[in-house]
């Protein structure tokens, strides 16, 4: 009975839906792109050749991964730019490279870590990018084609960018050496962590990691609780104080977790964490509302307690006697599998806007890195590169991407510039070969 | 519908059930099955299930004295708060059950219990931070009073501040079952009490409490159920400084241990319904509720 009726004409409001909405996205669209593809049908151009303007008006593009790499202002922006639809979603690390791995077609522009396009890879759920399609691709810096930046080699202690961006074949499950004409992942957007401090109540310049453990910030120190790098903070911070010497603090054995697990108990213990922080956000509030003085911490959130108008120092822990050095990460963009024809080709063309620039000088400004530094420059005025990049004291005063000023003219970015800091990289973000067992560990930590 | 043959009555029965089987296979049993069988997998590193039959996930489980410091630590947190939102919602279910004469007013102030209830969980729980902290309200109040020197520490990021934030979140699942309770109770009884001279005390303990001994069962099985599979209130309350059952395995998720977090899940589900079952072989629920 109702069956009959039923059966037609969901297809037919179906078929209303799909005109309605063409018709309003028409509006929104840029007036050129608009009226070109409505009047002639076909033929209209955007700019970029490969793609017509009356087939790109319907697609939509879900870029999905964390909050700090995937960023609404800068899809909005794209959209603009490009004329199709990019949709940014959140996700915290674990339940991102989960939905890459479980809903893989949920996603079409996966953002991953080094370490989660390894993991995506071996499961099949991205595609390869071809490298002659990308047209920065010769003024992408050499940390991630050669591994290397001014002859400093990179180091691999944990998953670097440049170890995990190439696979020989688009299909291939295994990871390859060394450029070849596939990647993983596209690089956008990698900085160096450190920890963060209250220089008034501190009272001294720090510049190593082993004051993060030192007993007289007892109860005003915490550590981020995301066990993956959570614990290579730790390793940094022992191996600072001369108590332990990894082989790869980014791949560690068994019995340097436990090593490193029980100092950690050993410390909770004794009363020395006032907490742990698993958020951008959590550490800002520690920071800011005086629970803690010393803590591992992420460069724009130091850059956020001060904004706050509270003193607050990224500590610049150089590299010395094979010591120190900064954590590094980097997120970039995989294509996922089920992306083929015009999807495909747009995704490319959004791949190509991201080492355009505008997106580079947007993540600049809360002190963010892009992989072509030399399209960035021409989003930033002089005063910006110079703070941001050269490590020179503000000429001017210095906004946030946003536009609320951030610096006062004459400061200086901790840490100094862009090259002494990517040089004093000493491990990248991972995923351990026993992460199985630093996870049971890591929550022997929590629960002690 | 206007057949009438015998089977008639069977058939009805099944169509009658079929909304809630409709709902609970796909949605609760399907699931189950999945976590289960995944549960008895091996994990190959990279989020992929190695189809081999394994022991070894609650083997590890089971023989891990982190499982057993993680059950503890939830159980703990699980019987407070069971214990303090049963003291407060005992109470104030009472208070509008016996003391508002008036229907209306009760069942307005019975809404307004609710009001909280109205922003969100998480909402809800961050608020107490900037009242607890090192620099917060109270300490700064009592600072000020001159009642303390130093700032009380315990106070956040503590088991204390974990079990104020569920105490608050939780305690209107025990005040809504434990009023209906009440509401059912026919005041002839307590009149009849009184006149036997009975002291209020007693009243309390040996008609009221006993008659609402299904509104208790009910709210504590929210309580303790919501306790136990919860983390995110241990980890932020907590400052991360303890962990939960569930926050564990969610860990676990995170590196990609599908088939251990399975196991982990799969074991807190028969924990939790023992506990259940314990609760209900006490209370026949069913047959206070149909009264």
């Amino acid at each position: 009975m109702s069956k009959d009726t039923a059966g037609p004409s969901a297809p037919a409001r179906s078929d209303v839906a799909a005109t309605g909405e063409g018709l309003n996205r028409r509006t929104f669209l840029k007036a050129g792109a608009a009226t070109a593809g409505a009047a002639a049908g076909a033929g209209a151009i955007t700019g970029f050749p490969t793609i017509w303007a009356q087939e790109i008006k319907d697609i939509e593009l879900r870029h999905v991964g964390v909050s700090y790499s995937v960023v609404k202002a800068i899809g909005d922006q794209a959209s603009k730019d490009l004329g199709f639809k990019v949709t940014m979603q959140n996700l915290d690390t674990s339940a991102a490279i989960n939905r890459f791995v479980t809903q893989p077609n949920s996603v079409d522009i996966a953002d991953v870590e080094g370490w989660q396009s390894k993991v995506a890879t071996r499961r099949g759920v991205i595609q390869g990018i071809e490298v002659k399609k990308i047209k920065e691709f010769d003024n992408i810096l050499p940390i991630f084609t050669k591994g290397e930046i001014n002859g400093h080699k990179i180091p691999r202690q944990g998953i670097s960018p440049y170890e995990a961006m190439y696979i020989a074949k688009s299909d291939a499950t295994e990871l390859n050496d060394g450029v070849s004409d596939w990647m993983t992942f596209l690089p956008q957007v990698y900085n160096a962590d450190s920890i963060g401090y209250r220089p008034d109540l501190v009272g001294h310049e720090v510049t190593e990691w082993k004051e993060l453990i030192d007993p007289k910030f007892k109860g005003k120190a915490a550590i981020l609780d995301v066990p993956a790098i959570g614990i290579m903070d730790a390793a940094l911070c022992f191996e600072s104080a001369g108590l332990i010497k990894y082989g790869n603090k980014g791949n560690m054995t068994k019995a340097e977790i436990d090593f490193t697990i029980d100092k950690l108990i050993e410390l909770k213990k004794s009363g020395h964490f006032r907490a742990t922080w698993t958020t951008f956000d959590q550490s800002v509030q520690l920071m800011a509302a005086g629970e803690v003085i010393i803590q591992s911490m992420w460069s724009p959130a130091v850059a956020a307690v001060r904004v706050k108008g509270i003193p607050c120092v990224y500590a610049p822990v150089n590299i010395k006697d094979g010591k120190e050095g900064y954590r590094g990460w980097c997120n970039g963009m995989a294509l996922m599998k089920h992306l083929s024809g015009k999807k495909l080709e747009a995704a490319y063309e959004y791949l190509n806007w991201y080492l355009s620039g505008w997106q580079g000088g947007f993540v600049a400004r809360y002190g963010y890195y892009s992989p072509v530094p030399s399209t960035a420059k021409t989003f930033l005025t002089p005063a910006e590169w110079d703070f941001w990049y050269e490590g020179k004291p503000a000429p001017a005063v210095i906004n946030d991407p946003y536009g609320v000023p951030m610096e006062q003219p004459g400061a200086k970015r901790d840490g100094g510039s862009f090259l002494e800091r990517v040089t004093n990289i000493s491990c990248w973000n991972t995923l351990m070969d026993e992460s199985a067992y630093m996870n049971k560990r890591w929550n022997d930590f929590k629960v002690a | 519908m206007t057949s009438s043959s015998p089977s008639r009555g069977k058939w009805s029965g099944w169509l009658l059930v079929s909304p809630l089987v409709l709902v609970l296979v796909p949605f609760f049993v399907l699931p189950i099955v999945i976590v289960l069988v995944a549960s008895f997998l091996e994990s190959d590193g990279f989020g992929g299930l190695i189809r081999t039959f394994t022991l070894a996930n609650y083997g590890g489980l089971l023989s891990s004295k982190l499982t057993l410091a993680l059950y503890l630590e939830t159980v703990k947190f699980a019987a407070l708060t069971w214990f303090f939102s049963l003291i407060i919602g005992f109470f104030v279910a009472y208070f509008l059950a016996f003391h508002v004469r008036n229907q209306l007013l009760a069942i307005g102030l019975f809404l307004l219990c609710t009001v909280p209830f109205w922003t969100s969980n998480i909402i809800r729980m961050i608020s107490w931070i900037p009242l607890l902290g090192k620099e917060g309200l109270i300490n700064t109040a009592l600072i000020k009073t001159g009642l303390i020197g130093q700032p009380l520490e315990f106070l956040l990021f503590s088991g204390f501040a974990v079990v104020v934030a569920y105490v608050h979140q939780l305690t209107i699942f025990m005040i809504v079952p434990i009023f209906n309770s009440m509401a059912r109770i026919d005041r002839r009884l307590l009149e009849a009490a009184v006149d036997a001279g009975t002291s209020r005390f007693d009243v309390l303990r040996l008609v009221v409490v006993p008659l609402t001994k299904s509104g208790i069962a009910l709210g504590s099985i929210f309580v303790i159920s919501i306790v136990m599979g919860d983390f995110f209130v241990v980890k932020v309350m907590s400052g991360g400084g303890t962990a939960s059952v569930v926050g564990a395995f969610y860990e676990d998720i995170g590196v990609l241990q599908y088939p251990a977090a399975a196991a982990s899940a799969v074991l807190l589900t028969l924990v939790l319904s023992a506990l259940v079952l314990l609760i209900l072989r006490s209370v026949d629920i069913r047959r206070e509720i149909a009264q």
